[in-house]
């Protein structure tokens, strides 16, 4: 057992050395050896979920890896209920996508560097839900960071790919910091950073102030992995990377570390109701926010980046209100149909020659009528309309807030899952329906359904999105995946829960969903209302959406550019340069100066010499008969 | 007695100075150094003889070898420079100084 | 204490010199058999040095490895060599990092072949003697003698500002060691006055520590000739200079050796021997740190030359070396000691990278790079190995130094790790938009076209930095393993700070004392 866990991140591995280091050779295996590297890697990981699912918990330990004097941090995996969901999501997801990627990435020179890299990225996220403690947790947590920075930038050659590289590696190492922090106070407090010696002794170590200061400083971490408001900049440029990464780093797996973390710690955050309020707000602000922008965007990509912005959200809401399980339910389900969404946005986009502008597209249904289909599923799920995935999980969330005493998240949930539903279902309504929008377009880029390799993957998490709900239904008194998360992320406590009718928010919030579907389709499909109309009358607030609240623009002209300005023109060239350098230079100036007054001194004439010698020796003489009198 | 001695070693010595700072010719200020060391070896001697210590003479003996082997150097060089420059006054040798 | 029992250090120090005898033979005409033999004597040299890691006994404090003759016995002077925990590595990083930055000349050094070569070798013996000297007389000429190598090394075979830049490494670098020959002396003397016993031995002299006030001036001399040679903020000037004039050998052996020096210094001198001193000035030296980690990352991000950002990125990372060695704890010290070892593999690589794209395009301006990746692919995943290692990702072996600093900081001085721990950020910030800008983008310089990849003897040089990268950042216990002992027992002594109570400390700076004390009459 204790190799077949290893196993599961060895075999990633394995691949991506394959692949590194032979890549020269295997060029167009690579998609191969990838994906059944991923394969093998999920097929490992069966065995052992079961046996967590019937009630194990594995911890194995296997080498030393950072010995800290008294203390040590060991190379240990673990898997437990909550890393045991989390281990499905990314194991089975990076399959499909791999396999996807086979068919997506056909004929790209960089064919064989981008398995490279997406092996060692599904390595690191399994390291990161694996890894049995925090610092092991942050190798795989900047492991991912560093795999998204080079798939962010996998287009090298493109100078804006480069860049939102650059700045998804940047806005996170703030994160990182916070999270460091945090992992630094852990190991003060408790001389371990093991997960099994952190959270037994939590109550009998922390007090809640240092819970409060760890439970933020994490969450800072969380904030920049997980692209919560202010540090979700990174996200929406990162969809300059190829779309199966979008897919699956910035929608299914790597994005959500931040909520696992969370829910990871729960019993750090338990003890700290000012962190946990903080988590919540952030979440739900995020949700809200990520949300009104996607209303107005027109790049497909763009629009699926703010709903994951939007969906991480709520899971932040999950996990901030104490409903762990919701979170990390809603984190599985999100994983199959968002993953879904961007893959489907891939075959449209590789249909289309990489076009990404919905002015473009339109009634792409009879082209592509197994993609629309699954959109539309795909759609529904994250609008939560039963019987779809995103239904439960999301529900679940808004619930448990409501439960937990915070009506105003709730509603700002419900608001934001009417825009939810309002804006996929514009971005379904102008893609796959209506009428071509620029005619003969299609002809010219052969417009065509994506290929097998492609649409099979896509099938299998259409299927997900469905039925992966179905676990959050009530089965005997219980919901499963609720007891099964909670064994080890227990709901929080609270001593007055409020108590309300199930049947009725789970209506109320379908009803919520409907509506915006209906909108959607009164807008886009029946145009009773155009959308420019809407647009005109509310010029300011569309033009603040269409640029996304100028906080790019705010961000460059009143962080970084005054910053490097400061940098060059005041650190550099002036204090370095003129004062600390030009202090060093100065003294060796006067070192020369007095060496020129010396100088003159200097005659050249002997007989001169001779008699400064004489005058020297008077003096000593001098001084020295003065002393002895 | 001593005082008379030293008055002589004194007045050499000062001779010598005098003649190595204010001659020009080259010559002329080696023997002037010449007078300054055999003053200087007068004082030791003097010394000696009034303190019953004979180290001053043993000492003297070694200034005087040293003073030889001064002279003949410096005379050596004072030769080479005057190959060179066709000159005996110091005062045309001022390259020290640049 | 010597398990060898053959003089293992001696060999270690002086095989150079031998080798440079040995090129000194050879006609300057033949320039690879010049090369070959040094290249084959640093390796020697470095195989040598081995079983020191081999032999090494893991569980004491104790000088190994120890080779004591009487030198100039009245005046309490020994040939006196030695290693311990702390010093172990640096020798080893020493005799590593020679033949790596050989092999880098083999193309980049043409003129003057056979005179570089003698001066390499003689800096390596420089070098070694610093770290094993256990005299600190000898440790003096040592550490003065190796001066004049680089001096030479940089001064010829720089680049066009060679000149100035040497002369400003040079005078620098030789003011700070002026105050510490002056520092010496005074402990000489002073240890004399209290203990009644010349000697400069520095085990005595860290066991037997002054009176507290009398250790204030000493450590300030000490201090500076050390902070200068590390170099800390603000003395940091002279290195962008020489980094920049210097050959790339020069370069490596400066950043991944030289610096280190100035570490080593403080963990050998300062804190054991002026340790209520060194409790004293904590706040100031961390300070001092903290700026030079925040200012050395801002004012490499604004640098348009490779190897300038890399000097300036040095002034960052040998903070966080200070940092960690000032917090006095076992795991900041051992931190800093990882650090330093950490800062000689990756940045020397960085150097040696920047050395091998120079050699080929004879410019270091960022701005005419661009688009390596698709011209020199193997290059550029070298590169990029060493970038992560430089901003400490996770695996590296820069993760390991920079977070035991962080975290044997934060035992200590809470604000100041934290603060810290946001360096990472900017270190990001420089390493990758330079990253970029030279990797990245599309290649617009047409004379990047005709760029070659690694030839064998880049292959064969890079490949052990490599190594160690991962090494250090996956196993570290190998090395730090080793340190354990000789850390505690230094964190011991600085928890000392009166060793005989009868000694209480009255005898002020005034010479009188000294002389009458010591018996030195006028």
């Amino acid at each position: 057992m204790k190799t077949l866990v290893l196993l599961i991140i060895i075999w990633p591995l394995i691949g991506f050395l394959i692949n590194g280091l032979f890549g020269k050779w295997t060029k167009n295996y690579a998609g191969i050896i990838a994906a059944s590297a991923l394969g093998l890697s999920f097929l490992s990981a069966v065995y052992p979920i079961w046996q967590v699912i019937l009630g194990n918990i594995y911890d194995y330990v296997y080498f030393t890896w950072m010995p800290l004097g008294k203390f040590s941090v060991p190379f240990g995996l673990r898997i437990d209920s909550l890393s045991a969901v989390m281990l499905f999501v990314v194991t089975f997801v990076s399959w499909m996508i791999h396999i996807y990627s086979n068919g997506y990435m056909k004929g790209d020179p960089g064919y064989a560097r981008y398995f490279t890299y997406l092996n060692l990225f599904v390595f690191s996220m399994l390291l990161l839900i694996l890894g049995d403690s925090y610092l092991l947790m942050f190798v795989g947590w900047e492991g991912v960071g560093l795999c998204s920075y080079l798939l962010i930038g996998f287009w090298y050659d493109k100078k804006t790919a480069s860049d939102a590289g650059e700045k998804a590696f940047v806005v996170n190492r703030i994160g990182d910091a916070g999270f460091i922090i945090g992992v630094l106070f852990i190991l003060f407090n408790f001389h371990s950073v093991t997960y099994a010696d952190v959270f037994p002794f939590v109550h009998q170590v922390l007090t809640p102030e240092t819970a409060t200061i760890i439970g933020l400083a994490l969450f800072l971490g969380a904030m920049g992995k997980s692209a919560q408001f202010p540090l979700y900049i990174w996200l929406t440029d990162a969809m300059e990377g190829p779309t199966p990464v979008s897919s699956l780093i910035h929608a299914a797996t790597m994005v959500t570390a931040g909520v696992y973390m969370v829910a990871r710690s729960n019993a750090i955050y338990d003890m700290s109701p000012i962190a946990m309020e903080v988590v919540a707000s952030v979440g739900a602000f995020t949700a809200f926010y990520a949300a009104t922008m996607a209303l107005t965007h027109k790049d497909i990509k763009r629009i699926l980046a703010y709903s994951t912005l939007s969906q991480l959200g709520y899971m932040f809401i999950g996990v901030g209100v104490g409903v762990y399980w919701a979170g990390i339910f809603h984190l599985m389900t999100h994983a199959f149909f968002k993953g879904l969404l961007f893959l489907g946005a891939g075959a449209v986009m590789h249909s289309m020659r990489g076009l990404l502008s919905t002015d473009l597209m339109g009634g792409l249904k009879k082209k592509m009528p197994q993609t629309a289909i699954l959109m539309v599923i795909a759609s529904l799920a994250i609008a939560g309309i039963p019987p779809f995935a995103g239904f439960f999980s999301k529900d679940a969330i808004l619930a448990g807030a409501l439960e937990m005493g915070h009506p105003i998240i709730w509603i700002v949930g419900e608001v934001t899952a009417f825009m939810t539903a309002f804006y996929m279902f514009r971005f379904v309504f102008t893609v796959f329906y209506g009428e071509e929008k620029v005619p003969n377009l299609y002809h010219e880029l052969h417009v065509h359904e994506a290929p097998k390799v492609m649409t099979i993957p896509m099938w299998v998490l259409g299927v997900l999105s469905i039925i992966g709900g179905w676990v959050g239904l009530h089965v005997s008194g219980e919901i499963p995946i609720e007891a099964f998360i909670a064994r080890t992320a227990p709901t929080l406590e609270v001593a007055n829960e409020a108590h309300y009718s199930e049947a009725f928010l789970m209506g109320f919030s379908a009803c919520v969903g409907l509506l915006g579907i209906f909108t959607a389709w009164v807008i886009y499909i029946k145009k009773w209302i155009t959308a420019e109309s809407i647009a005109n009358t509310f010029k300011p607030i569309y033009t603040l959406l269409a640029n996304t609240y100028y906080v790019d623009e705010f961000v460059y002209f009143f962080i970084v550019k005054p910053f490097w300005w400061v940098s060059e023109f005041f650190l550099w060239k002036i204090v370095d340069v003129k004062i600390i350098d030009g202090g060093v230079d100065l003294f060796g100036w006067i070192s020369k100066r007095i060496g020129w007054l010396f100088r003159t001194l200097q005659t050249g004439f002997v007989s001169h010499y001779a008699y400064w010698i004489s005058i020297g020796v008077m003096l000593l003489t001098g001084w020295y008969l003065v002393r002895i009198i | 007695m001593l005082a008379a001695y030293m008055f002589v070693s004194v007045l050499l010595f000062a001779i010598g100075a005098t003649g190595a700072m204010i001659r020009r010719n080259f010559l002329i200020v080696l023997m002037s150094l010449e007078l300054m060391i055999n003053g200087a070896g007068m004082a030791l001697i003097v010394m000696s003889y009034f303190t019953g210590n004979i180290s001053g003479q043993v000492m003297f003996l070694f200034v005087a070898a040293v003073a030889a082997s001064e002279t003949a150097v410096g005379l050596a060089i004072a030769a080479m420079m005057y190959k060179n420059k066709k000159s005996v006054d110091i005062n045309d040798y001022t390259t020290l100084k640049k | 204490m010597n398990q060898l029992h053959f003089p293992i250090l001696s060999t270690i120090v002086f095989l150079p010199v031998i080798g440079a005898l040995l090129v000194s033979l050879i006609d300057s005409k033949k320039e690879t058999a010049i090369r070959w033999v040094t290249f084959i004597v640093l390796l020697l040299d470095f195989l040598v040095s081995l079983p020191l890691f081999f032999y090494f006994n893991s569980s004491t404090y104790q000088m190994q490895f120890v080779e004591k003759v009487p030198w100039i016995s009245s005046l309490g002077m020994n040939y006196y060599l030695g290693i311990d925990g702390i010093s172990l590595f640096l020798v080893l990083l020493t005799t590593f990092l020679s033949p790596i930055a050989q092999l880098s000349t083999w193309s980049g050094i043409t003129q003057k072949t056979k005179e570089f070569n003698i001066v390499l070798l003689l800096l390596q013996t420089g070098m070694l003697g610093v770290f094993v000297s256990l005299d600190i007389f000898l440790f003096y000429i040592f550490w003065e003698f190796q001066l004049i190598p680089m001096y030479l090394m940089i001064g010829i075979w720089g680049g066009p500002n060679r000149v100035f830049a040497t002369m400003k490494f040079f005078l620098y670098t030789f003011f700070g060691s002026v105050f510490m020959l002056v520092a010496l002396m005074a402990l000489y003397f002073l240890h004399h006055a209290y203990y009644h016993e010349y000697t400069f031995n520095m085990v005595t002299l860290m066991s037997q520590p002054l009176p507290a006030n009398l250790q204030f001036w000493l450590f300030i001399a000490f201090a500076l000739a050390f902070a200068i040679k590390v170099p800390m903020w603000p003395f940091h000037t002279w290195l962008p200079w020489a980094h920049v004039e210097a050959p790339t050998a020069g370069s490596v052996i400066l950043a991944g050796i030289l610096l280190k020096m100035g570490t080593y210094g403080f963990l050998r001198f300062n804190l054991p021997m002026f340790a209520s001193m060194t409790h004293q000035f904590v706040d100031i030296i961390l300070i001092i740190s903290l700026i030079g980690i925040f200012y050395g990352a801002f004012v490499a991000m604004v640098q348009p030359d490779i190897k300038k950002l890399v000097a300036y990125s040095s002034v960052s990372h040998l903070g966080y070396s200070m940092l960690g060695m000032f917090a006095l704890t076992t795991i900041g010290i051992e931190g800093s000691i990882m650090q330093m070892i950490n800062h000689g593999i990756s940045t020397g690589a960085l150097f040696l990278i920047v050395g091998i794209v120079y050699e080929r395009m004879h410019t270091r301006n960022i701005s005419e790079y661009g688009g390596l990746a698709s011209l020199v692919p193997i290059f550029s995943v070298f590169f990029m190995i060493f970038t992560l290692s430089s901003i400490a990702v996770p695996g590296t072996n820069g993760f390991i130094g920079e977070f035991m600093v962080l975290f044997g900081t934060f035992e200590s001085h809470k604000v100041f790790a934290i603060i810290a721990a946001f360096g990472g950020l900017f270190a990001a910030v420089y390493m990758l938009t330079m990253f970029k800008r030279v990797v990245f983008l599309k290649p617009l310089n047409p004379k990047l076209l005709k760029l070659t990849d690694f030839n064998l003897r880049e292959w064969i040089y890079m490949v052990p930095l490599v190594v160690f990268v991962f090494w250090i950042g996956i196993y570290p216990n190998t090395f730090l393993s080793k340190m354990h002992a000789s850390v505690n027992h230094l964190i011991e002594q600085t928890k000392i700070t009166n060793v005989n109570p009868n000694l209480n400390g009255k005898v002020s700076f005034d010479n009188k004392v000294i002389i009458k004390k010591s018996g030195l009459k006028g």
